[in-house]
């Protein structure tokens, strides 16, 4: 569904990736983990249009959309719940769902996808009237996830979902990516520091490392891998 | 007290401009976090849109308030295409430099549309007189105080444009959308937002009320010129940050305690402190409370 | 050549040079002397406001209100308080009296200003700045004894084309001394990374302080110069519109650059006045110069942010003067 080819991003003249490349193949989850700043953020941020490639592709569904307008990339189908959440402040749960739905104009389907974001986290429920910067840390996260699948997308990108909440939380918040992926078949690519959580719930990854992918495979095989072990998952 | 009240009319229907003009530097800096230094000469460039455009509407609709209307709708639709032409030309090319490169430009523009103004072929640096949009009755009330038309149709229609703009910004797709970029750029681009549009849309908004509070201020004082934005503008800048900037409740506030503060100091101190008064409440609120009476959070941060 | 002798020959030079320009002004026309002096006179201007907005950042709208103060307490000082004077060697030391009286009371009004608005940052100064140069001129415009709106006038025409560009030599080597010495870095400091300065130990508040004041107090001279050039000085004269000027002038020449900002004053000065008489496709510019000056402005900012000689300098403080300060 998501294929990367070579990818080279830079800033001024500092290189953040160096020629990355990797594939989400439809229905599946995938994750990329590596530790801050081998460069995952970035890799998310280019591949929605907030960051410009120097070089190397992005291909989704067969088309190119390298350095294409982020709202475009949306319209695709391609949905990031970003890192650090990045919930509007000001706008009420409602309404920050709502501004992920900003592209679709079926008003039953909106509907209908609020409610299955809100089956799945039902303290969103709660709150809907309230303003999402009065959210904790992990309600936001549930937000964010939620917002990003009122646009009906195909490919979701998560960035760090586990950053700065509770461990009961990040608990459920994974055991959650896992449902959306088996009751929605959606697609997933993952981008963690917690290689434990994101090697449970996901089928590949990859290890990112300054801007390189370094290790790559069968996530069991990785959890199992010694050099991971080692490095990622404090074994 | 009676005069006291009159003054009272008079500051708040004067603020009520303000008010508008002030709507349009709020939503403006609320997007894309600067100074549209050029606001004020939009707000000229409005006048004389009415001004030629009554003219040519005034045999269609006769003498009534249809043409009133027709002539503020002309104003704030050719205010707002010149504010969406200039930031497409002149902002957006130089939307990720710093904030000063912007400033810079702003008075580049500002400059441009008072010099071009001027020019004998354009608008003339002579002194116009606005037309007569609807006769002027003066109506007594209670103890001495009066109102005039004029000022019913100031009130009347500041009024119906921010009620309506309240409804745009909280209740409307677009008017979400504004909000979201305002607190979060790049989050409201991975929605699907396409920033661009929703900053155009701003820009027309904002420059459309500044449209409509030309006509208005051009009813209440019909002596125009191209220069005559400039100190509207500053005042509605200062009305903007009174109330907090980048805060639609605030920039009304801010514009009807400006306007009152104005003509309380020309009725009790002296005419020719209006124009002070207004900068020492800039000064103070700055100093006392940069975020403003109704902003959130501390000194503004760059 | 002693490196500590080399600023000096600069001086030395400047001076030199200011002599035997003199001796050439002579020959011109009243008309073309009257630009050259207004070169002169904005060139100190914008070196001065290039301390505040180049050097330290700091962005200020308010320069003409300095300049005003000057000019006022100048005149006011010559014709109130100094007696007539005849010949040119009493006069010119009545001018250097008047124009250190204009410059103390326009660094006096750079305090009151600096030290309030040192809390503020980017746009926000600006408009601080430009209210204090509002408030400024209309407190001009109700002080009956200063002549009000109509101005003051009859203001004795001691300023010549010899002092205004021997004062202008003086300012610059005292801003290019300053900026050099290891005291002076602060003002870069300040500007570049003001967080990282005030880690490093270095008093952003008083450099930003001092900034206000010395570019104020040279502001004030300038002022000073141009009422005893004019005889005339009207609170008008410095409206925002001047503070404006001043400010494209220091961008224009490159924020930081000394030079550049100084054939950014020569040249903005001169446009205006070259474009009333340039003819083309027979299309007089004279109507619309303004209306280009203002265009000019702004395809600058698109293409050329950085000034027209941003990054370059005379003496090759490249680095210094390529960063552009943010707001």
């Amino acid at each position: 569904m998501l294929s990367v080819q070579n990818l080279h991003v830079s800033y001024g003249a500092i290189a953040a990736l160096k020629g990355i490349s990797f594939n989400v193949p439809a229905g599946t989850v995938v994750t990329l983990i590596g530790a801050n700043g081998a460069g995952k953020t970035t890799t998310l941020r280019t591949i929605s249009g907030l960051v410009k490639a120097s070089s190397g592709n992005v291909m989704f569904q067969d088309t190119d959309i390298t350095n294409r307008p982020s709202h475009e990339i949306v319209k695709r189908g391609l949905c990031q719940s970003p890192e650090g959440r990045m919930i509007f402040p000001g706008l009420t749960v409602r309404e920050n769902l709502m501004m992920g739905a900003y592209l679709r104009n079926d008003r039953k389907g909106i509907e209908q996808d609020m409610e299955y974001g809100f089956s799945i986290f039902p303290r969103l429920k709660e709150r809907m009237k309230q303003a999402g910067g009065t959210l904790s840390g992990g309600e936001q996260q549930m937000l964010a996830i939620a917002r990003a699948l009122m646009s009906k997308p195909k490919l979701l990108l998560l960035d760090e979902p586990s950053l700065g909440i509770a461990p009961l939380l990040v608990k459920l918040i994974f055991e959650k990516i896992t449902e959306i992926n088996r009751d929605l078949g959606m697609t997933i690519l993952l981008v963690e520091q917690n290689a434990h959580m994101a090697l449970n719930v996901a089928s590949y990854a990859y290890v990112l490392e300054t801007g390189e992918i370094t290790l790559e495979g069968p996530a069991k095989d990785l959890a199992s891998n010694e050099e991971v072990q080692k490095a990622y998952l404090g074994m | 007290m009676s005069e006291f009240l009159q003054q009272v009319i008079n500051g708040l229907s004067l603020g009520a401009i303000y008010a508008l003009i002030a709507l349009g530097y709020t939503m403006i800096y609320g997007v894309l976090r600067f100074i549209n230094f050029a606001h004020g000469d939009v707000f000229m460039v409005g006048a004389y849109i009415g001004f030629y455009a009554f003219p040519k509407l005034q045999p269609l609709l006769g003498d009534g308030y249809g043409t009133a209307v027709a002539v503020l709708l002309a104003a704030m639709i050719g205010c707002g295409l010149l504010g969406v032409t200039i930031e497409r030309l002149a902002y957006r090319p130089l939307r990720s430099r710093p904030k000063l490169t912007v400033l810079i430009t702003a008075i580049g523009i500002s400059l441009f549309l008072e010099y071009t103004g001027q020019l004998p072929v354009v608008f003339g640096a002579d002194y116009k007189t606005f037309p007569t949009l609807i006769p002027e009755t003066t109506y007594t009330l209670f103890g001495g105080v009066s109102i005039g038309s004029t000022q019913i149709l100031v009130f009347v229609v500041a009024l119906a444009l921010m009620a309506a703009l309240r409804v745009v910004v909280l209740r409307t797709k677009i008017g979400t959308a504004m909000r979201a970029v305002s607190m979060n750029m790049n989050a409201a681009s991975l929605m699907g937002i396409n920033i661009n549009r929703v900053i155009s849309f701003t820009f027309f908004l904002g420059s459309s009320l500044a449209g409509a509070g030309a006509v208005l201020y051009a009813i209440s004082y019909p002596k125009i010129n191209p220069l005559m934005g400039i100190l509207p503008g500053l005042k509605a800048f200062v009305a903007a940050v009174l109330g907090g900037i980048g805060n639609i409740a605030g920039a009304t506030l801010g514009g009807f305690l400006i306007g009152t503060a104005e003509t309380m100091t020309a009725g009790y101190i002296s005419p020719s402190y209006r124009d002070a008064i207004v900068f020492g409440i800039l000064i103070l609120i700055l100093i006392l409370k940069p975020s403003g009476l109704l902003g959130k959070g501390g000194a503004e941060k760059v | 050549m002693s490196t500590i002798l080399r600023p000096y020959l600069y001086l030395a030079g400047g001076i030199a040079l200011v002599l035997v320009l003199n001796l050439l002004v002579g020959g011109i026309g009243s008309y073309d002397q009257r630009i050259v002096v207004n070169i002169g006179i904005n060139m100190i201007l914008a070196v001065s406001l290039n301390l505040v907005n180049g050097f330290t950042g700091q962005f200020s709208l308010g320069h003409a209100g300095f300049m005003s103060v000057g000019a006022y307490a100048s005149a006011a000082f010559t014709t109130m308080v100094l007696p007539a004077a005849s010949d040119p060697m009493s006069q010119g030391l009545y001018l250097i009296v008047a124009l250190l009286v204009g410059g103390l009371a326009a660094a006096v009004a750079g305090l009151l200003v600096g030290v309030p608005s040192l809390r503020l940052k980017g746009d926000y100064l600006a408009i601080v700045t430009l209210g204090f140069g509002e408030i400024i001129r209309v407190i001009l415009q109700n002080v009956s004894s200063l002549g009000g709106a109509l101005g003051l006038a009859n203001i004795p025409r001691h300023t010549t084309f010899l002092w205004v560009f021997i004062i202008l030599v003086f300012v610059v080597f005292v801003i290019e001394r300053v900026i050099r010495t290891t005291y002076g870095k602060g003002f870069l400091a300040v500007r570049d990374d003001e967080i990282a300065a005030e880690a490093m130990g270095v008093n952003t508040t008083r450099y930003k302080v001092v900034a206000f004041v010395v570019g104020a107090f040279f502001a004030g001279i300038a002022g000073g110069l141009y009422a005893h050039y004019n005889s005339l000085i009207k609170p008008d004269d410095f409206g925002f519109l001047k503070s404006v000027e001043i400010v494209v002038m220091v961008i224009l020449g490159g924020m930081g650059s000394t030079y550049g900002v100084i054939f950014a004053a020569a040249a903005l000065t001169y446009l205006p006045e070259w474009l009333r008489s340039f003819t083309m496709f027979g299309i007089k510019f004279s109507d619309f110069r303004m209306s280009i000056y203002s265009l000019v402005l702004i395809v600058l900012m698109l293409v050329r942010p950085q000034g027209l000689f941003g990054g370059f300098s005379f003496k090759g403080r490249r680095a210094a003067a390529k960063k552009a300060p943010i707001g």
